[in-house]
């Protein structure tokens, strides 16, 4: 098992994400441990895509600003070796099956380990694919992240019974984005998962306030925030650190002690 | 190993939000496949809406000119809508129609799957979005103004390279968004299965016409099959039924674009390498980390960077051959078809008549080349003026 489980013995989980390279290296360092002092207890470091179809606008963005600014694969290892010089958080890849694929499954899952890397999530991987690199990943230590949709219905058991780390839930339909409602029956797909799986579950895709945040980890035992952070980004550029800070420290404040 | 493998290509890499809603059309597809009443209104709407079968023309001057093998030319540019996607995406829309969805949403490059979906969702009373890379809605206006005329609604994607790859990204995010009233009505032989199997099957009619017509005309089997490959549709549908007649050389002609040397081109097979994308495991240009390259071709229905995934396995298992065409041969067969035989090409079809021009002169007179036509040049027209320097009103 990896250190993924001590993200879930503060309270309620906050899970922040970045995308690594956006706007440089050396800035997403700093919003990482940003992240890390406002209360993360997880963070999710994006390796830029060319073509993220999960994605909405801001995350797109995102990516089109690190790729030009020179972010690739092995730029993103040395990012996490420097940041576990200053954090022990677990820390988890968002990223494409392309880049992982192309970079070889032994030599990626490798690095991972070395560079102290807990988890993996790939939105272009579902169930009926991750036979190809589960192992590989699990020899080394490293968990990936099974997502579950408001569309899974029949499948939610068959993915929780495999799960390791944590559970997705994705929140809506639709790609990552800032949303003003969440309207899926989250409770029920919860409750569907605890029936097989006692793995810890984490909601993504469209929160974005504290008052959300405070509604969805009364279901949950974590909520997961990537746009309203990479929107941080987009305002404030070079100086978005402090308003990073912030911002998760009221996000963390809104969810730690729920039930 | 998962569904849909061509060798070790295929599989269903897309956000587990789709999982279900492709599980479902598979088994849509396996139903109506063998439905007796949803072939026949499959075939009705192909005869006598679309045109088929099409011509399997002897291209005689062509032939003499070369001094080679005897050419034909399957006219799949006579179809209604003036290409072969007319075949597809009839079968895809009745399917979708039959399953209970009221709206189909569409990729599509340089306007010709955008314009066969317009054209059947306005026939079979489905709502219709289509989207389509800003840039190629510039280059193509004139197909955009088409797909309104026929009720669809078109996008302007801005995202990437606004071109055809980001017209299937942005059509994967919107069907995540609305699946349970839409369908994803995929133009080519690509994204996650059962899309490669469903798109083959519709557009091997193709062969299935064309072999028979053949034989019916020579008395045997084709010595080479050529068409051109983007995603590989047409290929496909013109190859399936060759593909059991070993004797039958199998061409696929890519886009090589500014040449297979420079950084413009799409020549997937020549350049590209194993990977992941759009739902498939294939083979695509890409760069060192696997970020997928910006591609070029003149031709906007061959600038994708990938391949179909039973293309790739044609390709490792040396069934079929694929050659790379540069703009410059492709837009000199284009002119030499229009002057020889009074036909004016697609300029994605006029790859593969390039290719014909190549090997003609090489084959003996009783051996038979047959060309897929993909579809009619008229859309072409403003931007051969343009790749020539002549300036006309568009």
């Amino acid at each position: 098992m990896s250190n993924i489980a001590e993200a879930f013995k503060n309270g309620k989980a906050f899970i922040g994400f970045v995308t690594g390279g956006d706007p440089s290296l050396e800035k997403s360092e700093e919003f990482i441990l940003a992240m890390v002092q406002g209360g993360a207890d997880l963070v999710e470091i994006g390796i830029p895509f060319s073509d993220p179809i999960a994605e909405g606008p801001v995350i797109q963005e995102a990516n089109i600003r690190a790729l030009a600014a020179g972010a690739t694969v092995d730029k993103i290892f040395d990012l996490v070796v420097s940041v576990r010089q200053k954090t022990k958080v677990p820390l988890v890849f968002l990223t494409y099956l392309n880049p992982v694929f192309n970079y070889g499954y032994s030599r990626f899952f490798q690095r991972c380990a070395e560079v102290g890397v807990d988890g993996i999530i790939i939105p272009d991987l579902p169930y009926e694919e991750k036979g190809e690199l589960t192992e590989i990943a699990a020899g080394f230590g490293v968990d990936v992240i099974s997502l579950i949709a408001p569309t899974s219905e029949q499948r939610i058991k068959q993915i929780a019974a495999e799960a390791t780390g944590f559970i997705y839930v994705v929140s809506s339909m639709g790609v990552t984005g800032m949303r003003s409602e969440i309207k899926t029956d989250l409770s029920s797909i919860i409750g569907v998962i605890r029936e097989s799986s006692s793995v810890p579950t984490a909601v993504g895709f469209g929160i974005n306030t504290p008052k959300q945040a405070e509604e969805i980890a009364k279901i949950t035992d974590g909520v997961i925030v990537g746009s309203a952070i990479v929107k941080i980004v987009e305002k404030y550029g070079e100086e978005a650190g402090p308003h990073i800070y912030d911002y998760v420290r009221s996000m963390k404040d809104a969810v730690r002690d729920i039930d | 190993m998962s569904k849909g493998r061509y060798g070790i290509h295929g599989g269903q890499y897309i956000p587990e939000t789709l999982m279900n809603e492709i599980i479902n059309l598979e088994k849509a597809y396996e139903h109506f496949k063998n439905d007796p009443e949803f072939k026949a209104e499959l075939k009705k709407l192909l005869n006598e809406y679309a045109g088929r079968p099409s011509l399997l023309y002897y291209a005689e001057k062509m032939s003499k000119d070369l001094g080679g093998a005897k050419i034909y030319l399957k006219r799949e540019d006579l179809n209604h809508t003036g290409s072969h996607k007319i075949n597809n995406v009839l079968g895809q829309a009745l399917m979708a129609k039959k399953m209970g969805k009221t709206r189909v949403i569409a990729e599509t490059g340089a306007g010709q799957h955008g314009v066969a979906t317009a054209t059947a969702a306005a026939l079979l009373g489905l709502e219709c979005e289509i989207f389509m890379g800003k840039e190629d809605t510039d280059r193509q206006a004139l197909n955009v103004y088409r797909m309104e005329l026929l009720g669809a609604k078109v996008h302007a994607v801005t995202s990437g390279t606004m071109t055809l790859k980001d017209a299937v990204n942005e059509t994967m995010r919107e069907w995540t968004a609305r699946v349970h009233d839409t369908h994803y009505v995929l133009g080519s032989v690509m994204g996650p299965h059962p899309f490669p199997m469903i798109v083959r099957d519709f557009q091997s009619v193709i062969s299935e016409e064309a072999r028979e017509q053949i034989l019916e005309l020579e008395g045997k089997l084709p010595d080479v099959v050529l068409a051109c490959v983007g995603g590989g549709s047409n290929a496909m549908g013109m190859f399936y039924n060759f593909i059991a007649d070993e004797g039958v050389k199998l061409i696929g002609c890519e886009a090589a674009g500014h040449g297979i040397n420079t950084e413009k081109h799409a020549a997937t097979i020549a350049k590209g390498k194993l990977g992941v994308f759009h739902g498939m495991k294939s083979y695509f240009c890409q760069d060192e980390y696997g970020q997928i390259a910006p591609v070029y071709s003149i031709s906007a229905g061959l600038d994708y960077p990938g391949i179909g995934p039973e293309h790739a396995n044609l390709h490792d298992s040396g069934r079929a051959e694929y050659v790379p065409i540069t703009d410059g041969e492709a837009v000199e067969a284009f002119e030499y078809l229009a002057r020889t035989e009074g036909i004016i090409c697609a300029i994605e079809s006029a790859h593969a008549v390039a290719h014909a021009k190549k090997i003609a002169g090489n084959l003996s007179k009783d051996q038979i080349i047959i060309i897929c036509l993909s579809g009619r040049g008229d859309k072409d027209v403003a931007a051969i003026a343009r790749y020539k320097g002549v300036s006309i009103y568009e």
